[in-house]
């Protein structure tokens, strides 16, 4: 099961996060600084799993920004550590043919839409590319008309 | 990689980084109010700065969310602001009602960023869910159909309990909607609604039964999570899935779905995960099931060749998949193959999901692991902690699998394994293994088991094992391994026929050329010899060996070479004096396990001052203090060993010896029970020793030893006859000790006092005075010292004296002496760092005698 999804920068400093198990408010800031962390200070040739407290962090980085999916002990990593891949390719189709040079970040609540499709109640749900967007493209195209 | 994903993540980093890496390149952001409060927030060094531009936001939001000019467009806007303050950690409660009055009343985009403000801010219990009922149903029973899909996507991640019934229906009757989507979204409410009341979605089973053989992949995958779900609580339940599910897993292998479900040319990877994940219960201690699944297994592993990260995740499923259900024999040799590529991958990730996959197969078949024995001692030496970690947990379990046989034969551990695991445990642990483990295992491969034909075999197998081992490369073995080899084919190698007793000296005299042997791995190497030496082809060797060691400057080496050469020609003596351990009783071996004999030694140590014993766990923190590696997983081998026999170990003297009506039989004088002749007489070395214990228990106090390694090395480099300390072990007799010194200096006290200002080793020690009837203490005491010992009075005033000796050119030793009550207070001096130390010992020595 996924237990939450982060998008964070090097400085720790959170773009996205979605959780999927209850984790107060007061706690969530302490909990990503400190995740981010833990994965700033993984070398090049390490896993990209690591144990983190009693679960699991599955982490890929692009560029500067970090994805971090935390996971129970039963999920099977490498096939999360690939939906991590999928969620990247799916906002590179969604945000290059819409919206060229806008930043992913500044569209919050699309990214959101995104994930929304992907994943829930910590499930994976779907991963066909088309059909994650499709809603949002629906959407897109009502609004604009 | 394909070249679609290279491309992809090239062309990431741009759409990526923007704000990340390139501050205010985004043109749209400047007309965004988000963007921009996201930039100001980036360019900011501190929580309080950041603290304060959160708070001045949040209350801007504030005031224009409850403003009544503001329009569902503006509270859009304002919503996903709050959004993001709220993300950082920043409550924003006020506007919680908004967000459902925006979902309420917005527009499609309005609408769709309420409900996802409403999934992000309340949880199940929130006092306002209530509210959003209404509007969810409303929007189910829209024409829009994106509204539909809205409402559904909401449902299914959060929606109160208590009004699941409102809903129930209209949800329902989603399941037969023409669009694949609605019908796909309402399946996962419905696993939502079996989540949170299982009970209110018990009588529409037959209807997840429709979604499973729905005709769109995406109404079926929709319908897995359910059944894995629904499995995991009660597999007999579903078995006559069974083959719906083997049938669907085929087809989707198969490529029979639309070509959109492929990620990276591989058919709908996460739906065959699960498809397998569902196998595996369902097969799970049932034959029949299991047997139905076989093929697509088979071919599941086929096909997963191509060099993919998601492929091999499918791969590990499929091993997993294979080692759950009942086994198949081919099978289980195609996953093992399988797993062995991936521990031997060069990739990082993939050599942790093949330690995992070990971890769990070795729960069913141990034998697999042995296989991989060297990759998984290699994964010891990797960096990655998480890689150590689970190879910890895998050799914990193997040793738990050992300790605990279960008595299905099928998974009792026989002797090749047993051995086997022994070896990586010996390899691995290295130089930091407890001394106890390897003593242990020693004892329990010297008792055997209750059948003597099995304990013979493991024995033969462990000499087999050792000597291939030494055949090969032994270099790289770690010292208490070699040890452990060496005490094994001393003690047992007669028993494999095969092995010839001149091949395994051979091997033994091969470990004592190796450069990165130690002193003590010799003498274990040289006590095999001696056991193991016999014919006249052996002799040479032996020969060699003894004339090199025989002047070893280390005692104990110098020792075991003498035993050596007087034992190998003398095989009746040594039969008598060596008893192969197999033909005994194994506590048969008298041991006065209270050492009562030493016991007037002691306390008259104590008295002069010697340090107290300071007991073994103390030493061992000390130790274990300098060395970094953690000894966790050999502390639980050990323990584990240890509850095998009821017996503790004999090891070490310092242990307690619990071995209860032993006769006591060690005296002051030596072994009494006139068994054991001294084969010739007393030489200019000192007697050789005669050990007939396993170097098991031969070790002495090791401060003690020490200290007469220290002192024969510190008395060696002379003009004189070379000092022997012929220090034996507990079970024999003590021999002469010739202690010869230097010459004399004629120091004058001048002299003397800008000499003992200058050095800086020095120590301080009580001695006991030495009383005559003819002198004072002080000069009797002196005399003592001096004759022994050669040292030079410098002058004596009163209660005081001041002495010096000189043990080569630059190596003088300063001694000054005061009468202190009954004891004589001295302090000594030298620029040598071991002198002060090793020359109090003789002095103690000396003056024992009297």
């Amino acid at each position: 099961m996924i237990k939450f999804v982060l998008m964070v920068n090097r400085r720790g400093q959170t773009r996205l996060s979605r959780y999927y198990t209850p984790v107060e408010l007061s706690r969530r800031a302490a909990l990503e600084a400190d995740v981010v962390r833990c994965c700033l200070s993984r070398r090049k040739e390490q896993c990209s799993f690591v144990e983190y407290k009693d679960f699991k962090l599955v982490y890929r980085q692009y560029a500067a920004l970090f994805i971090v999916v935390g996971i129970t002990d039963k999920e099977n990593e490498l096939s999360i550590f690939e939906l991590i891949q999928n969620f990247v390719e799916v906002l590179d189709k969604y945000f290059s043919r819409v919206v060229s040079s806008c930043a992913i970040m500044f569209s919050l609540d699309r990214v959101h839409f995104i994930l929304d499709e992907i994943v829930q109640n910590g499930l994976v749900v779907e991963t066909n590319r088309s059909r994650i967007l499709t809603p949002l493209n629906a959407i897109d195209k009502m609004s604009d008309s | 990689m394909s070249d679609v994903v290279e491309k992809t993540l090239t062309a990431l980093p741009s759409l990526l980084l923007s704000v990340d890496s390139q501050p205010g390149s985004a043109k749209l952001s400047t007309s965004s109010k988000l963007g921009s409060l996201i930039r100001n927030i980036t360019e900011l060094t501190s929580k309080h700065e950041e603290e304060k531009l959160i708070q001045r936001e949040l209350s801007s939001i504030k005031d224009q969310v409850s403003s009544p000019n503001t329009t569902m467009r503006q509270m859009k806007e304002l919503m996903v602001r709050a959004i993001y303050c709220e993300m950082l950690g920043y409550d924003s409660s006020f506007t919680y009602i908004h967000a459902i009055k925006l979902a309420q009343q917005g527009s499609v985009l309005e609408k769709r960023v309420g409900y996802l403000a409403v999934s992000l801010f309340l949880n199940e219990h929130h006092e306002l869910l209530l509210l959003l009922v209404n509007t969810v149903l409303k929007d189910l029973q829209s024409t829009n159909l994106i509204e539909v899909c809205m409402a559904l996507t909401v449902v299914s991640q959060i929606f109160p309990k208590d009004m699941i019934p409102a809903i129930l229906p209209l949800v329902e009757e989603k399941l037969n909607h023409p669009k694949e989507i609605i019908r796909r979204k309402a399946v996962l409410a419905l696993y939502k609604f079996h989540l949170i009341a299982p009970n209110q979605v018990q009588h529409i089973h037959n209807k997840f039964r429709k979604a499973l053989c729905d005709k769109d992949p995406g109404v079926m995958g929709a319908s897995l999570h359910i059944y894995l779900h629904l499995i995991q609580e009660n597999p007999e339940g579903y078995k006559d899935l069974t083959t719906s599910f083997v049938t669907i897993l085929k087809q989707v292998v198969g490529g029979k779905l639309p070509m959109d479900f492929n990620y990276h040319s591989v058919p709908a990877p996460w739906i065959q995960i699960q498809l397998l994940q569902i196998l595996s219960l369902l097969g799970k201690n049932d034959p029949g099931t299991s047997e139905i699944m076989h093929e697509i297994l088979e071919e599941s592993l086929r096909r997963a060749e191509m060099n993919h990260n998601i492929t091999y995740a499918i791969l590990y499923e499929c091993v997993k998949c294979i080692y759950t259900i009942h086994p198949k024999s081919d099978l289980l040799e195609k996953a093992a193959k399988c797993i062995g590529n991936f521990v031997l991958s060069s990739k990082i990730n993939l050599k942790y999901l093949g330690l995992k996959a070990l971890t769990y197969v070795v729960q069913q078949d141990p034998k697999l692991a042995l296989q991989h024995q060297m990759t998984i001692i290699e994964c010891l030496e990797h960096p990655d902690l998480i890689i150590k970690r689970e190879f910890s947990q895998l050799l914990m379990l193997l040793h738990v699998l050992m300790i605990f046989p279960i008595n299905n034969n099928t998974y009792a551990p026989d002797n090749e394994w047993f051995i086997q695991t022994m070896n990586a445990v010996f390899s691995l642990g290295g130089e930091t293994m407890q001394p106890d483990i390897t003593n242990s295992f020693l004892k329990l491969l010297s008792e055997g088991f209750d059948s003597v034909e099995e304990d013979r075999k493991l024995k033969v197998f462990a000499v087999n094992s050792y000597v291939s081992l030494l055949e090969g490369e032994p270099e790289k073995l770690p010292q208490r391994f070699l040890q452990v080899i060496s005490w094994v084919l001393g003690e047992f190698s007669h028993l494999q026929q095969d092995v010839g007793a001149e091949t395994v000296v051979c091997l033994l005299d091969k470990l004592l050329h190796m450069k990165n042997s130690t002193s003590e791995t010799k003498t274990w190497v040289l006590m095999a010899m001696t056991k193991v030496c016999e014919g006249a082809a052996c002799a040479p060797l032996v020969q060699s060996v003894c004339e090199t060691y025989s002047s070893s400057l280390d005692t104990v080496l110098r020792q075991r070479a003498q035993e050596l050469q007087h034992l190998s020609r003398d095989p009746a003596l040594r039969a008598r004096v060596l008893p192969p351990v197999c033909t005994r009783e194994p506590l048969e071996v008298p041991v006065d396990s209270s050492l009562s004999f030493l016991d007037e030694f002691v306390s008259e140590a104590l008295a002069a001052g010697a340090a107290p014993y300071k007991p073994s766990h103390q030493r061992q923190e000390e130790l274990a203090q300098t060395k970094g590696v953690s000894t966790v997983c050999l502390m639980f081998v050990c323990l584990m060993l240890f509850l095998t026999r009821a017996d503790v170990c004999v090891s070490q003297l310092s242990s307690s010896l619990k071995l209860e009506g032993v006769k006591r039989v060690w005296g002051r004088g030596g072994y009494e029970a006139a068994q054991v002749e001294t084969p010739s007489p007393p030489q200019e070395g000192g007697d050789p020793s005669i050990s007939h214990t396993p170097p098991l228990t031969s070790e002495d106090t090791e401060s003690k030893q020490q200290e007469q390694q220290l002192a024969s090395s510190m008395f060696l480099g002379l003009d004189h006859s070379s000092v022997t300390l012929v220090t034996h072990t507990h079970t024999h007799t003590h021999t002469h000790t010739h202690t010869h010194t230097h010459t004399h200096t004629r120091t004058r006290t001048r002299e003397y006092g800008t000499m003992w200002l200058s050095f800086s080793n020095d120590t301080k020690q009580n001695l006991t005075l030495v009383h005559s009837e003819n002198e004072g203490p002080l000069r009797a005491t002196l005399n003592v010292l001096t004759e022994d010992l050669h040292l030079h009075v410098v002058e004596i005033i009163g209660m005081e004296a001041i002495v010096a000796c000189r043990l080569l050119q630059d190596q003088p030793c300063l001694m000054h002496c005061r009468v202190h009550g009954d004891a004589l207070a001295v302090w000594l001096r030298s620029p040598v760092p071991e002198l002060p130390d090793c020359l109090i010992y003789h002095c103690q020595r000396a003056l024992q005698g009297h």
